[in-house]
């Protein structure tokens, strides 16, 4: 056949590298509904949950049981499961119901009632939704720093420009396991510099990362995941009681933390039970608001290029970003893995959270070029900084970015390094030369630095676990070497930690570590004129492009 | 979900059987069958008899390669479209350029690779094995392992070429050996996810549907035309 050179035009396009397949609801390749999804339904006898969705309490698996026992408040559902969906939808659009109708409502609905409320509703409806429901008033964004080689002076300084350039919470994680203690230590140090009260983690298998963040290497949790089928649950040897213990676990030594879980793990796994991504990922959402735990990092995450690839799935994923905030739970809301070769799908799917503002628009950001990224990479990374500014210049829209000039940057990575090279010095490992601070200072990536001896590096990191260091023993080595100012920040992140407050649902602290969450900044978003707005300083800030042209100077 | 507890009962149960079946000795009389061709033969075709059910091997010297369900029979092709024949001949010349002895063997209990790889490694002679899937992921195991670790993973199908499944096979014949080889390099490719991962998906489905609970792996003799 005679090729059309238009179609041979549009199929070289970036679009058709991604891949697309059509529904396949038998095993839950199907974003919103599958014909096996449950009708809903309630029955209680004496305060006891006896039947949910069409199945009997004998019939229930453990995730079901947990939702019956700890998530169902039965003195509110027989009533508000009695309300049609479509109302229900309705009133999370309207901005003349009030935030705490909705929340208070959600106690009483199950897992199919919610999805079928989510599925009356469309993506512009639903970004009102979130705009009203999200917990706290003001927006905010999370970042990857990492690096291919786990090189410590490079992701201190890349943690350092990405907290000024607003991110709050930073994300690492390693190539190599050994590496993980040195790689929470220079985010601790890099976010630090680059401004005080910034969030770090480090994601890891997970009795190390609880034992860093115990030791106050890091400053909260979130790789802690949960699956909305029984058979997943049991693959990964775990169950939601043992996932609540665990998050016990990290609020008794009164560390931040969440939950993750998304849309398509199931269906990856080739355990969905034919049910939709978005029911299950309902049952996953309403197993953390269970278990006690503030929050929950959603939107596909690593396994976004199942829903991208099926009809309405980047609608999906927006939908559960909706029910998390509707649980009345933080959220963390994806944007965080590549999932498309194209810039427009790759925006549109962007603006879904950005537009509304979540409390973490990414969960993360790459503040590294992608190539650094050992998250396999995100939806944008630092080479599209400026183009992520932009559209916040253009809508008028906080994307918890801002602008920063060149010097700045130069003098935060620069002085993470020097820090780093203090820690390591007063610690006892192996030296930083002053060749690498120059190089993490100046450079992009790994391959502008120098290669550090791999071998000794593990073993002095090894060392740092077996000689129980702690985030104070990094306080002191800062203080002796004149970083006082940068001790004086790692301190106030340990103080957080027993005060306890930024346990609080959607929290983050400011330079002066006080801490802002749902409690002391709730979403009070009622139509035009309220809530979060971007204006006054803020604005001023945001606006600023540094390579925009005055007029003035036009013409000169 | 009672379905599901089956399920599971029996995977427990079966692969409590074989654990008690390695560990009553490995006397069983099961020679890796000598009338495997070499896999220097050529073609694209592939054939894989059933020989009946794999016993414990005895032969120090053979690194098993534990076939997923549907590898070689309801699926041809990886997810990149390399004939399940050409992958195979490959791991197998990997292991006999080190002077070893591949011996396939079907898994027909599980589709993950992790076990199918495991169970291999609980039948080897040499305690290694190559688990491999029909889209192609592949790790190399060691029966003394927890089935989420092992030795090496190659988690990203679209991207491994025939170089590499050699290299795979390489490798696990020199820790067959006892030697302590150097990782095959794994290269990463952050736009694999875009374009592959629900094709992945489908094809895991589909390979799902062939898993017989339950079921014992069988040897296999493979014919290359």
């Amino acid at each position: 056949m005679a090729r059309s050179k238009r179609f041979e035009i549009l199929e070289a396009r970036d679009v058709h590298k991604d891949g697309f397949t059509k529904e396949w609801p038998e095993v839950g390749l199907v974003a919103m509904h599958s014909p096996a999804d449950p009708k809903p339904s309630i029955r209680i006898e004496n305060g006891v949950v006896v039947e949910m969705d069409g199945k009997r309490r004998e019939d229930f698996d453990f995730i079901e049981q947990f939702i019956a026992d700890h998530y169902i408040d039965t003195d509110i559902a027989p009533k508000a499961m009695a309300l049609d969906s479509k109302d229900i939808a309705k009133m999370l659009v309207d901005i003349n119901v009030p935030r705490k109708e909705l929340t208070e409502l959600a106690k009483g609905l199950t897992p199919a009632k919610v999805c079928e409320v989510l599925n009356q509703m469309n993506v512009v409806e639903m970004m009102m939704a979130v705009q009203k429901m999200r917990s706290r008033r003001d927006p905010g964004n999370q970042c990857h720093v990492t690096n291919r080689r786990d090189n410590p002076v490079m992701l201190a300084a890349d943690a350092a420009e990405a907290a000024l350039r607003g991110f709050l919470e930073m994300e690492t994680t390693v190539g190599v396991v050994r590496y993980a203690p040195f790689n929470a230590v220079a985010l601790l140090v890099g976010s630090q510099v680059g401004r005080p009260g910034v969030l770090w983690q480090d994601a890891l298998e997970e009795s190390l990362e609880l034992q860093l963040g115990m030791r106050g290497l890091t400053a909260y949790a979130e790789t802690i995941s949960v699956y909305g089928t029984e058979r997943v649950f049991i693959d990964g040897d775990d169950t939601p009681y043992s996932k609540a213990f665990l998050a016990s676990a990290y609020a008794s030594r009164g560390v931040k933390m969440r939950f993750t879980s998304g849309t398509g793990s199931e269906v990856q796994m080739a355990f969905a039970e034919g049910k939709s991504m978005l029911y299950l990922e309902i049952r996953c959402v309403m197993i953390t608001k269970a278990a006690g735990v503030q929050g929950l990092q959603n939107g596909s995450i690593s396994c976004i290029g199942v829903p991208a690839a099926v009809p309405s799935g980047i609608r999906a994923v927006l939908a559960e970003n909706l029910c998390t905030v509707w649980l009345d739970l933080e959220v963390a809301s994806g944007n965080d893995q590549t999932f498309s070769h194209s810039p427009f799908r790759r925006t549109a799917r962007t603006m879904m959270q950005m537009l509304p503002g979540t409390d973490y628009i990414f969960s993360g950001y790459s503040a590294v070029p992608n190539i650094e990224n050992m998250f396999a990479g995100s939806n944008f990374d630092i080479e599209d900084i400026d183009d992520y500014m932009a559209i916040q210049h253009d809508l008028q829209v906080d994307g918890g970015v801002r602008p920063v000039s060149e010097d700045e940057v130069i003098a935060v990575r620069n002085k993470a390094a020097r820090a780093m090279q203090a820690v390591f010095k007063e610690l006892g490992f192996p030296p930083i030369t002053d060749e690498e601070v120059e190089a993490a200072t100046y450079g992009n990536t790994t391959d502008d630095i120098p290669a550090r001896n791999v071998v000794e590096d593990l073993k002095a990191a090894q060392g740092l676990l077996t000689r129980g260091i702690t985030g104070l023993d990094i306080v002191k080595a800062l203080a002796k070497n004149g970083f006082e100012d940068v001790a004086q920040s790692v301190l106030g992140m340990l103080r957080l930690r027993v005060a306890g407050d930024y346990l609080h649902t959607a929290s983050y602290a400011t330079a002066d570590f006080r801490v802002i969450s749902a409690v002391n900044n709730p979403n009070d978003y009622a139509g035009p004129g309220t809530g979060y707005r971007l204006t006054g300083e803020r604005w001023e800030q945001l606006k600023s492009l540094p390579w925009a042209l005055d007029p003035k100077d036009i013409g000169k | 979900m009672e379905v599901n507890a089956q399920v599971i009962e029996q995977v427990v149960s079966a692969v409590i059987k074989q654990l008690a079946a390695a560990d009553a000795g490995s006397t069983t009389t099961q020679a890796a069958p000598s009338a495997a061709p070499s896999a220097a033969a050529a073609g694209e075709h592939l054939e894989l008899r059933e020989l009946g059910e794999a016993k414990p091997g005895t032969r120090r010297d053979e690194v098993v390669i534990a076939l997923a369900p549907a590898f070689g029979d309801a699926m041809q092709k990886t997810i990149v479209g390399i004939p399940h024949a050409q992958v195979l001949r490959e791991l197998m010349a990997g292991i006999e350029e080190e002077g070893l002895k591949p011996r396939i063997i079907r898994v027909r209990h599980s589709s993950d690779v992790a076990f199918v790889g495991l169970t291999g490694a609980k039948l080897s002679g040499s305690g290694i094995a190559i688990g491999i899937q029909s889209r192609g992921t592949a790790l190399i195991h060691q029966k003394d392992l927890q089935p989420l670790q092992n030795l090496e993973l190659f988690p990203q199908a679209p991207i491994i070429d025939l170089e590499t499944y050699r290299a795979i096979g390489r490798n696990a014949a020199r820790y067959a050996k006892g030697d302590s080889p150097d990782p095959v390099p794994v290269k990463n490719d952050q736009m694999a996810r875009p374009r592959y991962q629900a094709v992945a998906a489908v094809l895991h489905i589909k390979e799902t549907e062939h898993v017989k609970p339950g079921a014992k792996p069988v040897e296999l003799e493979p014919h290359f035309r």
